[in-house]
């Protein structure tokens, strides 16, 4: 039973019509027109957007560098504690994660907004009030709460496989605290650094949520573009699919490059 | 004297970092009491929101389609990733790596593209359907947007996640132990039921309840799938998208608090067995 | 059931004796309870035990549904007929195109605009309506009747219809607007809202230029287009029903919205006032239809003779703020409601009115490029973007190569 290849059957056939083949009709969507004729108009169309493809990989990008500095310390930092400790920070880290976004991402309008919150604790000081909310920072914050959680956990089970003794070992040597970073700690936790940019990344690239709630509808991302096309107002699933390959081949792209080291178990580490 | 500055920054950043956390669901935890609607004034203490939150019968058979749906995926793709995960596991090394990079697939591409190429999969084969009804006399039902789509749309985002759960466990496994069952007289089903499958067993069910909340938090994916269909986060994107009634901040109140007593009763559990072992 | 029962009978048993307040007289009605009563020269039970669900499409916040202390007329309608309501919600005309033409969803009954109804009578979307299954069409009155959409009342029947106006908070203007003009005034920067929808933000931009919001070449679109981008660094967020909270919560100064959710928010918050613009506006007619197969076609007709009913337009209009096109139900709304200038205008706003009509494919489709284009623009105001995104590209590759270069660095020793 344990050497029976063929129970990976139904999975196979599964994964190939429901995963696979749906692919390929969003390429096949993608070089036709309406009527089903081949075409390259629809990618070249993509060419007007590029505005919103570069903001798209621009907001996203940045989301995850936040990530990325905000995240390391609370890796290194949980790792470090004793374990019993370390569960009790972990469940505090994936707690938020299990609230549905929708809700936390509204959460953050009410403290965003011209009247909202945060706006009314400054007004005490005399300070503000600012204008944040549908704002392009305020979609980056959003991206940055969102997903944080999936930077610090990666970070985290590859930071706790570092023994402290090899740190240690580096300070007694003389290394001071930027050379112990780089030299010891950044590279050997290279494979949750990866791990979390990807995680981070592919969500923030492809958010039509975050940018339409914190945005305002005026900070247009590739996401918003692409639901446009499919359930709003454009409907024309060929422009839509045309948007979708690309998006695809650009995240994968941006994939290979960080997963140089073709790390797997990061992923499994989350979760 | 440097040592306790550097634990002293230290906590201050943790702080620091779980209050942006956590801020955001205490401030809706809080309005959720506030008499008003107001969402940034408090005007007064009032249960009213949870009241009318339980009356609230869009909501509360949104709850119920998504907890179906969550459980029929979960267990179909629990089912069907395990015994994927033996099979896979039986294969030689380069069909392995050319299995699981297509299971990577759904994970890493972004969910939005996952749900629009299921999207176009579904209006393809329902124009399919219509066309064989009409032309070959088939009387298939051509209504297919709705629950069959979501359960097979959220059962192909869950089972590549059962896949990396179960694999690296069976990699584990002493494949002795097995040969061990079937001499000292298990058949193979029984060697398999007794023996291997009580070893995957954590991993399997950390897999199914993965499925489940993956299931359960899903918008993207059924946002494109679900028809006329109602899973609990679309009602909330509904929501979030009119006039805000407090009853969202209720809801997410709730919501958090069972999440909160799930994770504590399972981390009661977990820290009991290991105490046992130790 | 046996509740229903009791009701009907004790409906028909009281009402000869019983002067209901909703009911016209010597007409016999049924009671379904202390608001909706209806009429019972209809056989409103002969689907009940067919298990029939319906879904019904409609706009966000556009029907009674409960939520406020409304009446809940669904559930009224449930209990009347044994026909359960499966009620979801869309926000946009086209965003309701785009789910019935994908063929994602099976609805029963959609209540778009006037012009949405034109356009999908001629791509055949919409089935002919049975009025004897109808039979309060009778009551619409005659100036909702044959309209341009559709000319001969064989697809819909009128829902509600109202203007487009604008919202403003008078604590933060200065003086009621009368021009589309302060749409487009620089001190309200970031204190405006706008349509996020293509035809209704267009209409106003065209407005505005004195044009017809019918345009009829491309040119025309884009020269509307045009004005919308010049208008995009002033606009704080494009939103439909978000608007509630926004106007309500003082968010924003101005905000063009449709007259029914005006009145709405101005009984939330006392310091939003309804302007009309001189240049005129948009006279809209949203009316109840059914789609191309749908397979509830009588129980569906049901319940748009159901929403006809005068008790239940008043319960309904009374809560949505919408005008009514049936007599009856004006005739019975609250004085306040019944003589509002915002709900009911003066017939010499009304003239100053233009309908939207059905485009054509070109003129739509390059509505449509425009709107997209128009929302992905952006003005200089972002350009801090480029060069802060090329930092962090930079710092990436150059991270990723350092890291590759001692990996490699560590396995040559």
């Amino acid at each position: 039973m344990l050497k029976n290849k063929s129970l990976a059957f139904p999975y196979l056939v599964w994964m190939t019509v429901f995963i696979a083949v749906p692919l390929l009709i969003v390429v096949y969507f993608a070089f036709t027109t309406k009527s089903g004729a081949f075409t390259l108009e629809n990618i070249t169309a993509l060419g007007d957007y590029t505005t919103v493809f570069v903001r798209s990989l621009l907001l996203a990008a940045i989301a995850t560098a936040i990530c990325l500095v905000l995240a390391f310390p609370v890796g290194y930092w949980l790792s470090r504690l004793p374990v019993s400790s370390q569960r009790m920070m972990q469940m505090l880290v994936i707690l938020p994660m299990w609230m549905n976004f929708l809700l936390r991402t509204y959460a953050w309008m009410s403290l965003l907004e011209n009247n909202g919150l945060i706006n009314r604790f400054l007004g005490l000081f005399g300070i503000g009030p600012f204008e944040m909310i549908n704002t392009q920072g305020a979609v980056v914050l959003g991206m940055v709460y969102n997903y944080l959680p999936y930077m610090i956990l990666p970070l985290y089970t590859a930071m706790v496989k570092i023994d402290s003794s090899i740190i240690e070992a580096a300070q007694d040597l003389g290394a001071d605290i930027f050379r112990v970073l780089g030299r010891v700690l950044i590279p050997l936790a290279m494979p949750g650094i990866a791990t979390g940019i990807t995680m981070v990344f592919v969500p923030s690239v492809s958010t039509f949520i975050i940018s339409r709630m914190l945005g305002g509808g005026d900070t247009m991302l590739v996401g918003d573009l692409i639901e446009l096309q499919f359930l709003g107002n454009s409907y024309n699933y060929n422009l839509g699919s045309a948007m979708s390959l690309v998006l695809m081949v650009i995240v994968l792209l941006c994939m290979s490059l960080t997963n140089t080291s073709g790390n797997k178990d990061g992923v499994e580490g989350v979760m | 004297m440097r040592q306790s500055h550097l634990r002293a920054l230290q906590r201050v950043y943790l702080v620091l970092l779980f209050s942006f956390m956590y801020v955001p669901i205490a401030v809706m935890a809080v309005f959720s009491f506030n008499e008003s609607k107001s969402r940034t004034i408090f005007t007064g203490f009032t249960f009213k929101w949870y009241k009318s939150l339980f009356h609230n019968e869009m909501i509360l058979s949104a709850l119920g389609l998504s907890l179906v749906v969550a459980l029929i995926a979960a267990v179909v793709a629990t089912v069907v990733g395990t015994a994927a995960a033996i099979g896979i596991n039986a294969m030689g090394k380069r069909s392995q790596a050319v299995i699981n990079n297509i299971s990577y697939m759904p994970v890493v591409n972004p969910e939005i593209i996952t749900g629009v190429s299921l999207m176009l999969l579904f209006v393809v084969a329902k124009d399919g359907i219509a066309w064989a009804n009409q032309n070959l006399g088939w009387a298939l039902p051509e209504n297919i947007f709705g629950l069959p789509t979501l359960l097979i749309a959220h059962i192909s985002f869950c089972l590549p996640y059962v896949i990396f759960n179960v694999s690296p466990k069976l990699r584990q496994l002493d494949a002795r132990v097995y040969e061990a069952a079937l001499d000292l007289g298990c058949n193979p089903k029984q060697a398999f039921f007794k023996v291997v499958l009580p070893e995957l067993a954590p991993a399997i069910l950390s897999a199914f309840l993965i499925c489940l909340t993956y299931s359960i938090d899903d918008f993207l994916i059924s946002y494109f799938t679900s028809g006329t269909t109602q899973t609990l986060p679309i009602v909330i994107y509904s929501m979030t998208r009119k006039k805000v009634s407090p009853e969202i901040n209720a809801l997410s109140t709730v919501m958090f608090l069972v999440i909160l007593a799930i994770i504590l009763f399972y981390n009661y559990l977990d820290g009991r067995r290991e105490r046992r072992k130790a | 059931m046996k509740k229903l029962f009791c009701t009907l009978l004790a409906a028909l048993l009281c009402a000869g004796a019983m002067a209901l307040p909703a009911a016209a007289a010597g007409e016999e009605m049924i009671v379904v309870n202390d608001d909706i009563s209806v009429s019972a020269d209809y056989d409103w039970t002969r689907l009940a035990d067919q298990d029939i669900t319906l879904n019904v499409y409609n706009w966000g916040l556009y029907i009674s549904d409960g939520s406020d202390e409304s009446v809940d007329i669904l559930s009224a309608f449930t209990e009347l007929t044994g026909i359960e309501v499966n009620y979801t919600t869309y926000d946009t005309n086209e965003s309701l195109y785009a789910k019935l033409k994908s063929g994602g969803a099976d609805y029963d009954v959609i209540i778009p605009s006037d012009y949405m109804i034109g356009k999908m009578i001629n791509e055949g979307m919409l089935e002919k309506l049975d009025f004897d299954n109808i039979p309060n069409m009778a009551k619409i009155g005659e100036q909702y009747k044959g309209l341009d959409y559709d000319p001969n009342d064989e697809y819909s029947v009128p829902y509600t219809w109202g203007l487009v106006g604008i919202v403003y908070n008078k604590t933060m203007v200065d003086e009621a607007p009368t021009s589309w003009d302060a749409m487009w005034d620089e001190k309200y920067e970031n204190s405006i809202l706008m349509f996020n929808n293509s035809r209704d933000a267009f209409a106003i931009a065209a407005k505005r230029l004195g044009m017809s919001m019918n345009p009829t070449t491309v040119e025309e679109v884009n020269t509307i287009a045009e004005e919308l981008k010049a208008q995009k660094s002033l606009v704080q967020a494009y939103v439909m029903d978000e608007i509630f909270d926004k106007m309500e919560g003082g968010e924003a100064a101005l905000a063009p919205y449709y007259a029914g959710d005006a009145l709405v928010m101005m009984d939330e918050n006392p310091d939003l006032g309804f302007a009309i613009p001189e240049e005129g506006t948009n006279y809209f007619v949203d009316a109840m239809c059914i789609p191309a197969g749908s397979k509830n076609k009588e129980a569906a007709e049901m319940f748009i003779n159901y929403m006809c009913e005068t008790s239940v337009g008043v319960a309904n209009c009374d809560y949505i703020g919408y005008s009514t096109p049936i007599t009856e139900v004006w005739e019975q709304l609250p004085d306040d409601l019944k003589y509002s200038e915002v709900a009911y205008p003066s017939a010499e706003v009304l003239a100053n009115t233009e309908v939207f009509t059905v485009l054509p494919d070109e003129i739509n489709a390059a509505m449509d490029k425009a709107w997209s284009d128009m929302k992905s623009y952006s003005e200089g105001g972002s350009s801090w973007l480029i060069p802060v995104g090329l930092v962090v590209a930079v710092a990436v590759v150059v991270l990723l190569f350092w890291s590759r270069n001692r990996k490699k660095q560590r396995e040559d020793y």
